[in-house]
């Protein structure tokens, strides 16, 4: 193995390093007048660190991730289930259709201040907007995916002697993984904007709350922080539903 | 007694379909695009809703979903699933039935070894070729010993070579095998060399069913001579039998040399399509040549039909238009034939 074909898997970070660099040498010579809001990406990096030891970080942190977490499972798990049910049987398909379609396109955030009086301004509120948030793009990719499959597997399985539920579960879910999977990953990304902009908004921890509150104090280091935790979260939801995917599906696709 | 019986059967374009199909037998579907062909084994498969009454050993199955008929189906184009290994797809019909798992495995084994796969085991679909997915889809269909094997033209994606291999593999598994069998196709000598039977069906109707030989050389009603398209049928004045597996018959002036079987070979078929016409004589030995002139000329559709006159025998040869084209045939022109000597069809005494 030459040495080009050792380093190859590093590449992906140069752009970053030298974007990183960059940045450094920019805000130290000061080419941008102020540095209140322009600090150097190790003013940064030792934000972070102090933000980290503090437990200010983590414990923001630990509030978003939460939210994010039991909002896009229970979506997620509900987006599933009734885009099966609908991809599956006609009757429901028909019934639950104009109803999806009404609500679906009402932006996740447009229901914050319908919520913020419905539910108050607790921690159910972020949670219900990652649930909304996740519902409807997980159920419209798992409808797409069953529908998707092809009539024949389900002939071919019928003839073999399996039952409705039996060929559900062993054929169509399966083989509509990839489409749900779509869904999946494209709100994992999407439930941590949706966090930030309702802590933002309504709720006075979290991550977004901090971002705020560093906005009010003018700490332009500690909103960047915050968005690069953000870009991490985000990155990393979408990553794990990559891999995920691929570990389910690669074999036979 | 029939092992399968269609009363009556209605469904698109089938009406009225009257079917009996024997126990152990290999029963060939044969008709056009749209005949009807897939409606009938659908029908029988119980994947459709229908008019009329199907009966396994004279018990109606109409009530009974697809998956309680017991029929094994290996559809057009397969449809092996694509997130199960070959060992996967063999067992779901047998887990599906909930076989206890040592008989599943232990039939699984025994198919593998039966189709030859066994080196294909842990492979998924997409890593097989097209002779091998049959192979496999062939498996997953008998593996739990069904009523009845329905095969909808299932070599039809391959190559002409692994086709005729495989057709012929097909044909002794399911004569091994001792199981009932429909089998759907479009290709006449296809037909002809699978069948122990064939049903022609036209326009939803089944037209006649008998014997290979008999649907070729005595076709009944237009509808079937026309889609079975003009063979030239010779009678035969003798018959001597050079081994091999080949003949040398007379039929009026010509002798050719036919496939054979062991009978005394009363009379040849051979469709037009399968007789070359060359203006030029073809280079070196070439059996079942011939040279003859051109009586008529007559353009059918995206083919050109060519009457020739060999010694006393008015032979119809078929030649595509973009061919004829090319060539420069005309009435009372002599020209050259080669009759392919693998698509002659002989009708013999002990048939």
């Amino acid at each position: 193995m030459t040495i080009l074909h050792k380093l190859r898997p590093g590449w992906g970070l140069l752009p970053v390093a030298v974007f990183l660099a960059i940045w450094e040498i920019v805000a130290r010579l000061n080419l941008i007048p102020g540095q209140f809001f322009f600090p150097p990406f190790s003013a940064v990096v030792a934000e972070f660190y102090y933000l980290s030891a503090s437990g200010v970080l983590g414990e923001n942190f630990l509030s978003s991730l939460v939210r994010v977490l039991i909002g896009f499972c229970a979506g997620s798990v509900a987006g599933i289930v009734v885009g099966t049910i609908m991809g599956w049987k006609k009757v429901a398909n028909r019934a639950l259709n104009p109803i999806v379609s009404l609500f679906y396109p009402i932006p996740t955030l447009g229901w914050i201040p319908l919520l913020m009086l419905w539910i108050g301004i607790n921690e159910m509120l972020p949670i219900t907007l990652i649930f909304i948030c996740s519902f409807f793009p997980v159920l419209y990719n798992t409808v797409t995916g069953i529908k998707n499959v092809d009539s024949d597997y389900i002939k071919a399985a019928r003839t073999l002697g399996a039952s409705d539920g039996k060929i559900l579960t062993t054929v169509v879910m399966p083989l509509a993984l990839p489409n749900i999977f779509t869904g999946l990953r494209l709100e994992a990304g999407m439930a941590w904007r949706v966090i930030i902009a309702a802590e933002m908004v309504a709720i006075p921890t979290g991550i977004g709350a901090l971002l705020m509150k560093a906005e009010s104090l003018i700490r332009i280091d500690i909103i960047i922080v915050c968005l690069i935790v953000l870009a991490v979260m985000c990155l990393t939801f979408e990553k794990f539903f990559e891999y995920l995917e691929a570990r389910l599906t690669a074999k036979w696709r | 007694m029939p092992s399968i019986t269609l009363k009556n059967v209605c469904k698109y374009v089938c009406q009225d379909i009257n079917l009996e199909i024997f126990d152990k037998e290999l029963l060939v579907v044969l008709g056009s695009n749209g005949a009807g062909k897939t409606t009938l084994i659908n029908i029988i498969a119980g994947l459709v809703d229908y008019k009329g009454s199907v009966l396994f050993n004279d018990i109606p199955v109409d009530k009974l979903p697809a998956n309680k008929r017991e029929v094994g189906y290996l559809f057009q184009g397969l449809v092996l699933f694509p997130h199960l290994d070959v060992v996967a797809n063999i067992a779901y019909g047998l887990s599906a039935q909930r076989w206890p798992r040592p008989q599943v495995e232990a039939r699984v084994d025994e198919l593998l070894d039966l189709m030859n796969i066994k080196h294909l085991a842990s492979r998924y679909p997409k890593q097989l070729s097209g002779g091998e997915r049959q192979r496999v889809a062939l498996a997953r269909a008998i593996a739990s010993s069904p009523r009845v094997l329905l095969l909808d033209e299932p070599l039809s994606s391959l190559d002409a070579k692994t086709a005729k291999y495989l057709r012929t593999e097909l044909k002794q598994l399911q004569r091994r095998l001792g199981i009932t069998a429909v089998y759907v196709t479009h290709d006449l000598m296809e037909a002809v060399e699978m069948a122990d039977r064939v049903a022609v069906i036209q326009g939803g109707q089944v037209e006649q069913v008998a014997e290979p030989e008999k649907v070729l050389f005595y076709p009944e009603g237009e509808r079937v001579a026309d889609f079975i398209g003009s063979p030239n049928i010779l009678d035969c004045d003798y018959c001597r039998d050079l081994g091999q597996g080949i003949a040398e018959v007379g039929c009026g002036g010509l002798k050719l040399t036919v496939p054979h079987e062991g009978g005394e070979v009363r009379k040849v078929a051979i469709l037009p399509r399968h007789i070359y016409v060359s203006e030029t004589r073809p280079p070196g030995l070439s059996v079942n040549g011939f040279q003859g002139s051109i009586t008529a000329i007559k353009p059918v559709g995206n083919t050109v039909r060519i009457w020739i006159d060999v010694d006393d025998t008015n032979l119809m040869a078929e030649v595509p238009s973009y061919i004829f084209e090319e060539m420069n045939l005309a009435e009372g022109k002599e020209v050259f034939l080669i009759l392919r000597m693998r698509r002659i069809r002989c009708y013999e005494s002990n048939n």
